[in-house]
């Protein structure tokens, strides 16, 4: 199947009008009839089922967790970007859909970014609206700061805690639709496979997960708004239930995967402390605006340092590497999350990290206390030079911008940063890979549609920050419900899908014997047990840094663990209860599959590019090296049995409104 | 460390449950409690006994999910924290450590320590929104200006994560901090203000069909809520409430 993306034709700046202008409506009276099913309740979904519930279709709606209030999203802390120009810096939707491009490394898809960049401001009056409390200046009006890869202030914010706003808006929309019973909402059950009908997708076996039964639900479309898969890593920063199985069983039912191995690695987390660690805590990106990272300048004080001799108050300015302000003046500290990251993976390997492990960097804040301390001085008419007093006001204004991510990391780490300097190191955050779809959303399965992270559609290889929270709601509130409109308009005449039909009958069996071969499995080892070990091999292979030979190495060594795993592993209880050891089965079988073609992915693509970095593709001062002749498309994988023999799928990237330049941020 | 845990467990809903003994060697004080727990079911699995269940996601204190009464208290004895947010470094070598589920009739449990919460969302959705449509053809964000000291106390009051602490901690399992939180975010808003009767009436109205206690201003909840959300939220709903009644 050639891949067709569906990209309207004309100009990038009027593409979307154009399309929203000619496509088929469904008359109000006929949406009654037709059922939509929405699984995920993240800022994508949650916006999804609301609005398509509010236009007037009935939506079913699914999560694990016990309330959709609980999705991932709401751990989001930074913000959220929109060119609204507030600040009057020269922002506008072409900058930031060209920041977006650029900082994707030049592996997204123009017409989409250009949309979600025009969609943007409406996501801010939307949420202040529904009653979102997003920071304001004294003035009264909306506060805005910067992030990574920008040169201008376009992040609208609710202090450190900007993705629980948002998703307690959507959240509360969906409450409105429930209340009206427009949504029937399904918690704690989980999406074990899709079904098709005809070639079309009409519905979803789920289990729910309190008495373990196995459910038929049938729609007239499918939603995967299920976030995404970097807990294939075991550590991330993702919750510890997000998981890859909705989007892989689509994927094994004919949607292609696109990208896999585009996964960004976050700068600014805490550091792992020890084997007994389940999941990473990151730090908001935003702490990089008064934040300077560095790391001792000689190794000796590195040394020191590690070992408990030197604490890093006693090194002066100048025995203090900024090694980000040194390399790239120009954005200095908001570097893009992918250069940050390796800046300080090159530090440490080199031999300067800062805590036991040698795996950390510091993040301080001691001279943005002196500034704002000064500052508030000044305004207050005190004294500027009372060291005290200026520390005191200046920690003030940091504990109103940062205060509650301040006190999580004191939490964690058992230190105080406000007085020494925060320890930070890379970990798993967002994947930019996913479900492949074309311009209006839709896999290549036809009435199956996949929203926000679960889709790889925006970010390309690497992704600003607050841009993931802007992707999901303009793809909830303000994409889908136009173009599933448009392909629901056939579906007006179809009538209640049966599920009594054959295919719901052969995927609910096909669920259950997977679950009774889990269940009737008397292996030695834990799940977690594999789900360790498969993470290690990411991480040592396909993490920051990947070269050919290790990428093949884990492509073995993933498929025999999963062999291993099939045969040895451990599944206490029962099926038809409450049982999270076997939920937790489910998803890591579907891991150390995704694993694999992530890694072969990583092994095909002769390039480095934004959070895909092959050693052996990098520029004489250790950068990424795109290779635009022969890399600048869209790698969308067709399964065909196993990871191994799946097949490559091309959809060239075509760029007529930014030209491709090697990124800089010198 | 080496500690006595000493943990309610419980088939399903129809079991009675009990408190069961169960001994952890080698805690190191870098664990969170949920780690340790992650642990301790390492180890029962492996002796081919039924791991413990607890709800849990996101670990780093935000989505609301765990819960855990630990030694008589909500997310036990820190302040300020969810339980995947508590260290065990706040115990010593030695101790013994009760754990159970938050207790309330609202909050029935489903296995073990894990309980059923969506009372909860029942009251969210009988007026925890304002009825704009989700269509994005509003009016500017900054076209009706709102004091940064009222949109901070929106904020506050928003920043309620709706684990049910303050249910559990109360001697009559009143859903009323939580409740209030919802409303004074709105209250406090210019947008919230114009069904501002309706909602706290239908709110209120579905709390306590939903079984929950009254409050009594005995202010544990507040002491235990891993947010900080304040007390000053229930007085603000008592006003909302009352005028909403008399309207």
């Amino acid at each position: 199947m050639a891949l067709d993306s569906k990209i309207p034709e004309g100009p990038i700046a009027s593409k979307w009008t154009d399309y929203k202008n000619h496509i088929n409506l469904v008359n109000p009276a006929n949406k009654r009839n037709i059922d939509v099913i929405v699984v995920g309740t993240g800022l994508a979904g949650g916006s999804a089922a609301a609005t398509l519930a509010e236009l007037g279709y009935n939506v079913k709606a699914f999560c694990f967790q016990d309330s959709p209030r609980r999705a991932h999203s709401i751990a989001a802390q930074g913000g959220i970007n929109a060119a609204k120009n507030y600040q009057g810096d020269g922002d506008s939707t072409f900058r930031l859909f060209y920041d977006t491009v650029k900082g994707g490394d030049y592996r997204a898809r123009e017409a989409n970014v250009h949309r979600l960049a025009e969609v943007s401001a409406n996501i801010i009056d939307q949420c202040v609206a529904q009653g979102v409390p997003l920071a304001r200046e004294y003035g009264g009006l909306l506060d805005n700061r910067s992030f990574g890869g920008t040169l201008v202030s376009r992040t609208f914010y609710a202090k450190g805690q900007t993705g629980q706003q948002l998703l307690l808006g959507a959240y509360s929309a969906m409450n409105r639709q429930i209340g009206r019973g427009k949504i029937q909402m399904y918690n704690r059950h989980e999406m074990l496979d899709l079904v098709i009908v005809n070639g079309k997708a009409r519905g979803i076996i789920a289990r729910n997960l309190v008495t373990g039964e196995l459910e038929r639900h049938s729609a007239h479309a499918v939603v995967l708004g299920t976030g995404g898969y970097g807990n294939v890593f075991f550590l991330s920063t993702n919750a510890m239930g997000s998981n890859v199985t909705a989007a892989w069983k689509i994927h094994k039912k004919g949607a292609y995967f696109a990208n896999p191995c585009y996964t960004q690695i976050h700068p600014t987390c805490i550091p792992v402390s020890g084997d007994h660690q389940s999941k990473l805590t990151l730090m908001s990106e935003s702490l990089r605006n008064d934040g300077r990272i560095w790391v001792p300048k000689n190794l000796e004080d590195a040394k020191a340092i590690r070992e408990g001799r030197k604490k890093p108050t006693d090194l002066s300015e100048e025995e203090r590497d900024y090694y980000l302000e040194r390399r790239y003046p120009s954005f200095g500290n908001l570097v893009p999350r992918d250069v940050a990251s390796r800046a300080a993976k090159e530090r440490c390997d080199a031999g300067y990290g800062v805590n036991k492990t040698g795996e950390a960097v510091y993040l301080d804040f001691a001279s943005a206390i002196i500034r704002y301390g000064k500052e508030q001085a000044k305004i207050k008419g005190l004294n500027t030079e009372d060291e005290a007093l200026v520390k005191k006001l200046g920690t003030e204004v940091i504990e109103n911008k940062y205060g509650n991510l301040f006190q999580m990391y004191e939490k964690i780490v058992d230190e105080n940063p406000y007085v020494t300097p925060m320890m930070i190191y890379p970990a798993v955050h967002y994947t930019m890979g996913g479900i492949w779809v074309d311009y209006n959303l839709m896999t290549t399965i036809e009435g199956c549609y996949a929203i926000g992270e679960a889709n790889f559609s925006d970010h390309g290889a690497n992704r600003l920050g607050a841009s993931a929270l802007m992707q999901g709601l303009a793809d909830g509130y303000f994409v889908l419900p136009y173009t599933i409109g448009d392909y629901l308009a056939k579906d007006i005449r179809t009538g209640k899908i049966s599920t009594d039909l054959p295919e719901f009958e052969e995927a609910e069996n096909n669920v259950r014997a997977q679950l009774e071969r889990f269940i009737n499995n008397k292996g030695t080892h834990t799940v977690d047990h594999f789900h360790k070990r498969l993470g290690k091999i990411m991480w040592d292979k396909v993490g920051m840094a990947r070269n050919a030979q290790g990428l093949t190495e884990a492509i073995g060594e993933i498929a025999a663990l999963r062999e291993e795993f099939y045969r040895d592993v451990k599944v206490p209880g029962d099926m038809y209860s409450f049982n999270q050891e076997l939920e937790k089965a489910m998803r890591v079988a579907d891991f150390l599959e995704l694993g694999e073609l992530f890694a072969k992915d990583a092994l095909h693509r002769n390039e480095s590019c934004g959070g895909h970095f092959r050693e052996e593709y990098q520029t004489e001062e250790g950068e990424a090296q795109r290779d635009d002749e022969n890399f600048a498309y869209v790698a969308a994988w067709e399964y065909r049995g196993k990871p191994s023999e799946a097949v490559l799928h091309k959809e060239p990237l075509v760029f007529d409104n930014v030209k491709l330049v090697q990124r800089s941020y010198k | 460390m080496n500690l006595t845990l000493k943990i309610w467990r419980q088939k399903d809903a129809r079991d009675k449950g009990r408190m069961v003994d169960y001994k952890i060697s080698d805690v190191s004080g870098d664990m969170s409690f949920l780690e340790m727990l992650d642990v301790l079911n390492e180890d029962l699995n492996n002796k081919g006994e039924d791991p413990i269940a607890f709800d849990h996601d996101c670990r780093e204190g935000i989505c609301g999910m765990c819960s855990l009464f630990i030694n008589g208290e909500a997310h036990g004895p820190d302040r300020g924290v969810t339980t995947c947010q508590l260290h065990m470094r706040k115990f010593k070598d030695g101790d013994t450590i009760y754990i159970e589920p938050f207790r309330a009739k609202a909050f029935p449990v489903i296995k073990d320590l894990v309980v059923d919460r969506s009372s909860f969302d029942r009251i969210q959705q009988a007026g925890g929104f304002i009825s704009v449509n989700t269509s994005g053809n509003t009016i500017d964000a900054n076209a009706i200006p709102i004091k940064k000291h009222d949109a901070d106390r929106s904020f506050d009051a928003a920043t309620c994560i709706g684990c049910g602490a303050c249910v559990a901690s109360c001697k009559n399992a009143s859903a009323m901090l939580f409740v209030s939180a919802k409303v004074s975010q709105f209250a406090l808003l210019p947008q919230g203000k114009v069904e501002a009767t309706q909602r706290v009436l239908n709110m209120v109205n579905k709390m306590d069909e939903e079984g929950f206690g009254n409050c009594t201003n005995t202010g544990a909840c507040e002491v235990e809520c891993p947010k900080g959300i304040s007390l000053e939220n229930i007085a603000r709903m008592n006003r909302e409430y009352l005028f909403a009644s008399v309207k």
